[in-house]
Formats: structure tokens, sequence, C-alpha cells
């Protein structure tokens, strides 16, 4: 399947033949695969996602470790972009080809065109290197984090910010905000507390399949800030065909995105009446 | 100058024409409509015709550009409502001049509570308090017949059958004691046994809080069972005006009896429904001469050249026609 033998890293370039099969026998890929494949799933069931082939430590502890920084990362840049691109977005659509509506594109445009790993070199060239601001690399502290939430979150942004603008402007040309108008209420009242409200719906769904990506890992920003999450981890085990490692990676961030999803969906609840349970 | 009289609503030689890049479109061409207290007046005429342009431009909410005020004035209680300040437009909306629109569905927010959406008015336009607020919002519930019921007014737009969003909607419109409503085709998307209902309340507001009402509809029967008087509009310009008896009795204008002749009719079973052929002019291009001639059985040579002057036929029946004697 994939080429590579993780005894074979194990045991090194110059080793004997028979240590070779002696630490494949130990991992059990000298099994046929499906018997593999089958055992994986049985204990996968009982929440033991194995042994790291290369640390020899349980794979849910290596992924625990890595996720609160993953974790602190993917919500740090997702509430960023969120605070950039609702007031922009709404803005722009309020007072469409305003200055802010230029603004707000320009800058969703630019967001767009950015790779996220060029920003966050540019960062750290001009607020670590030259300015000091941040931090160089390490992890530990919230300012570790700063610079890469921004890299992270600006490209993010910008999806979201021309989702705003675009739902708003949807919203905004409905009936009921004809009705707003025709009570006396203030544009204001009208934009904020009528249209706001709806337009936010496929905003949040949108935000929260983001946080799901964001939550698998930002293998690329890692690398970039150097920071030991999970994109990392597992990046590291494709590397060196840590099969237990790469699995149970897998299985952890489609749980995680199934859990944002569901959450989103109970947050969509709290927010459309149309879709609360009675 | 007359010095205002009674006349609640006094419209002038309104002339609105929205300026597009294919060119102006003349929504209204110099209309005149008065509305008493106490009094329905129906603004009848096909899509299109300018009826809700008649009753946004009241509101004050035709927005400028792309509308543009050619001519004409607003008269509401004797003072003018063209050119009035934003700030002070908005006090007179909703708080003395109300508006209940067609789809009640659509036109009441989805995701805010009934109640809400009724107390926000009090709250900004009567400086009410919450509670002082969802008091008085359940005394209105009752007089549209949703009884002082909080189940309504802690529901959402959705949780209730069409009939009551109407009525909701209305309560939403009077909850400010205003003096004129305006109700623009207020029972077109109900079934047959919920507009009457409607109307028989629309009646009971007129009566019980002496309201002026102006009540859009492009459909004569329910405007002969409700209005006190009816103006018929076509291509934005009114073609005839008279009390409700007047018009159905002793019609002058064509447009009118070809309306008058395509309602449907129980007695006239098994009759192919009369249509009045063609449609209603784009308000780009309105024909030359009287609007309605291209569609009109009458018209002679003058018709397509001369556009009629709106005259006189005694108690407050006039027409704009030249084949009318």
């Amino acid at each position: 399947m994939i080429p590579g033998d993780p005894a074979l890293t194990i045991a090194g370039v110059d080793a004997a033949e028979s240590d070779i099969q002696a630490i494949r026998a130990k991992l059990g890929t000298d099994k046929p695969m499906l018997n593999q494949y089958l055992e994986w799933i049985w204990d996968v069931f009982r929440f033991d996602f194995g042994t790291s082939l290369t640390s020899g430590r349980p794979v849910s502890d290596l992924i625990m470790e890595r996720f609160p920084l993953t974790l602190t990362l993917a919500v740090l840049g997702i509430l960023l972009s969120i605070v950039i691109a609702i007031p922009l977005g709404v803005i722009s659509a309020v007072r469409r080809w305003s200055f802010w509506d230029y603004l707000g594109m320009l800058f969703s445009q630019a967001g767009m065109a950015i790779p996220s790993f060029w920003l966050g070199i540019l960062l750290l060239m001009l607020l670590s290197i030259k300015y000091r601001v941040f931090p160089l690399f390490g992890s530990g502290s919230i300012n570790h984090l700063i610079l890469p939430s921004i890299s992270l979150g600006i490209a993010r942004a910008a999806v979201l910010l021309r989702l705003t603008r675009a739902s708003m402007v949807e919203e905004l040309s409905k009936e009921y905000v004809i009705t707003a108008r025709a009570k006396g209420l203030t544009e204001r009242m009208v934009n904020y507390k009528h249209a706001l409200r709806n337009a936010l719906l496929p905003v949040i769904t949108i935000a929260g399949i983001q946080l799901g990506y964001m939550l698998g890992g930002a293998i690329i920003i890692e690398q970039v800030f150097s920071l030991p999450g999970l994109g990392r981890l597992f990046l590291f085990a494709v590397y060196q065909r840590d099969f237990p490692l790469i699995q149970g990676g897998v299985v952890f961030v489609a749980f995680v995105f199934s859990f944002i999803n569901f959450a989103v969906d109970i947050l969509y609840s709290v927010l459309n009446p149309k879709i609360r349970i009675s | 100058m007359t010095v205002s009289n009674n006349n609640l609503l006094e419209i002038k030689n309104l002339d609105i024409s929205f300026i597009q890049a294919r060119g102006a479109a003349h929504a209204l061409r110099g209309i005149d409509l008065t509305i008493s207290s106490g009094e329905i007046l129906a603004l009848v005429g096909e899509s299109g015709s300018g009826k809700t342009v008649t009753s946004m431009s009241i509101m004050g909410l035709v927005p400028t550009p792309p509308a543009r005020v050619n001519a004409g004035s607003l008269l509401f209680k004797g003072e003018e409502l063209i050119g009035r300040p934003h700030a002070e437009m908005r006090k007179i909306r909703g708080n003395e001049i109300a508006m209940v629109f067609q789809e009640p569905a659509k036109y009441l927010n989805p995701s805010l509570k009934i109640g809400e959406q009724i107390t926000e008015m009090l709250i900004l336009h009567l400086g009410m308090s919450k509670r002082q607020a969802v008091e008085k919002s359940l005394e209105f519930l009752d007089v549209v017949g949703l009884g002082k019921s909080r189940r309504v007014l802690n529901a959402y737009p959705h949780e209730l059958s069409g009939g009551m969003k109407q009525r909701a909607m209305i309560a939403m419109a009077i909850c400010c004691n205003p003096s004129l409503l305006l109700a623009d085709e207020p029972t077109t998307a109900l079934d047959v046994t919920l507009q009457l209902q409607i109307l028989k309340l629309i009646r009971s507001l007129k009566a019980t809080f002496s309201m002026g009402i102006l009540f859009i509809s492009h459909n004569l029967g329910i405007v002969r069972e409700i209005a006190d008087r009816v103006s018929v509009i076509y291509a934005g310009k009114i073609v005839e005006s008279a009390s409700n008896k007047a018009l159905f009795e002793n019609t002058l204008h064509p447009y009118t009896s070809a309306l008058l002749q395509s309602i449907p009719d129980a007695k006239k079973r098994g009759h192919r429904l009369r249509a009045i052929p063609g449609s209603v002019p784009d308000a780009e291009n309105i024909p030359q001469g009287c609007s309605f001639h291209p569609r009109c059985a009458l018209a002679s040579d003058r018709c397509s050249q001369e556009i009629p002057m709106t005259k006189d036929y005694g108690n407050g029946h006039s027409a704009a026609c030249h084949m009318v004697q």
C-alpha cells in the first residue's frame, strides 16, 4: 500500500534480516492486511488506539498532549476571523459601495489570495525579528500563538467576510425589513436587530466547519512557527510510517469534526427558532 | 389655497418616477386621493399600476434616488410629508401611519417572537416600559381576535397559522393607535374564509378607532364589501373615483367596467371568464394619450393622442375618459 516498512525504519539500514522479522512480528505487520485492519478496528471500539511505533507511547497520550495547543490556536484563529469578518461584512452590506465596502472587498481579495504560510513568514520577519514584539519560535504562552492565529485567521476572515456581506445583503432585501422600516424603527434597529440575526445563520455554519478543519491541526503554520501541535505530530507520523499514530490521528480528526458539526447544529437551533426542537 | 379641512390624508398631483439605467419609469403620473378619519378608501388596480408605490410614498419609504418626486404633495393632517427629514418621518411611521402587508409569512421577522415585534414599537414610539408594552400588546392581540394570549406573544411567526399571522401583523400595525392605516392587499394571501374574517376585523377597526384606511386591492369583489369610496388606478393615474355605490352601479370609465366584468361570477357559470386583453403598460413606456386606449374597446383616435382630463360628474364621482359624457 504505502511504500516503506516501519520495521526497517526502526531496525536501521544495517540490521539483520532476522531482527527485522522479529520487529515485524512484534508490531504485527507480518500478518495479512485484513487481519491487521480488523484488529485495529476492534481496538478502536475499546478506545485503544495502540502504541506509537517510534516513541513507544500510547497514541491517545500523544494526541492529547498536542491537542490543547491546536485547540487554542484554532479557537484564537476563528475568533479573530469572526471579529474581523462580521463587523466589516455587516458594514459593507449596510453601506454598499462605500469606503468600508471597498476596504472589505480589498481585504477579502487579499486574504484569499495570500497563502497563510507566507503571511506567517512576513509577520515573523516584521514583528519577531525586526521589532521583537512576539517570540520567534517556541510555545508555552499565549504570546507564541498570536502570530500563528493571525496567519490562520486572516484567510478564514476573508471567506467569512464575503459570506457575511452576501448574507446580510440578501436579508436586507427581504420583506420583513420593509415591515421593520414601516414600523418606524431606526436604521440601526432594522440592521442589527432584524436583519443581522437572520444573516448570521449561514455564517455560523461555515465558521463552525472552518473551526473543525483547524482542529485537525495546521500543518504548514505549525511548521512555520515550529509549534508542537497536532499537524506536526501527524506530519512526522507520516514521515516515519508510524501507522498506529496516523490511524489514530485520522479517527481523532474525524471525531472532532463531527463533534463540531453537531455543536454547530445545536447552536443553529438556538439562533433559528424554526428548527428548534419543541 | 384651500386650508386643510377634515381630510386626514390629501394627496395632490403626486408624480413620481424611478430613474434607472434604461430610462425613467413613470410610476405615478399625478394622482389625487383623499382619505378622512373613519373612512375606508380602496385603491384598485392591476399589478404594476402604482398601488404599492402610492402606499410606500405615503410612508416615506420610496428611496430617492432611484425615485424622484417630480411634483405634488402629500398632506397628512394638513402637514406636508414630502421632504420631511428622515428622523421626523420615522416618528410618524408605525406611530401615526401604520401599514399591513400582503403576505404576513414574509413580512414578519422569522427569528423574532411576535411579542418582541409588537412591543419594540410601543417602547420606541410611546416610551413604554417592557412590562407596560407587554400588557398593551396583549390588549391589542385581544382586539384583533387572538385573545389575551401569552402563547401567541411568545410564539415565532412560523408557529402561527396564516390567519393568526395576519391578525398579529394587524395588531402590530394598530398598537400605537395610528390615525391612518395602509393595508396593502391584506387578504390576498389568505384563504377565502379567512379573508372575510380579516375584512370584518378591518371594518371594526375603522369603527372602533375611527381610523382612516387606505385599502389596496386588485379584487373588486372584496373592495365592494369593505370600501366607502373607491379609486381606480391605471398606469400611475387615477382613472375613476367614486363612492362604493356609485362606482359599482354607475360605472363611468371603460377600464372600471372591464375590471368589473372580469370578476368571476357564480351566476355566469359555464361562460368563458372575461379578461381584459393585453396587460398594464410598463412604467417605462406608457402609451401616448389615454394610457388605457390600446386595451380599450371604446377607444377612438382622440384617445391615442390626447390625455383625458379628470372630470367631476357630481357627488364626488370623477373619471378621466374622453368617451364618458
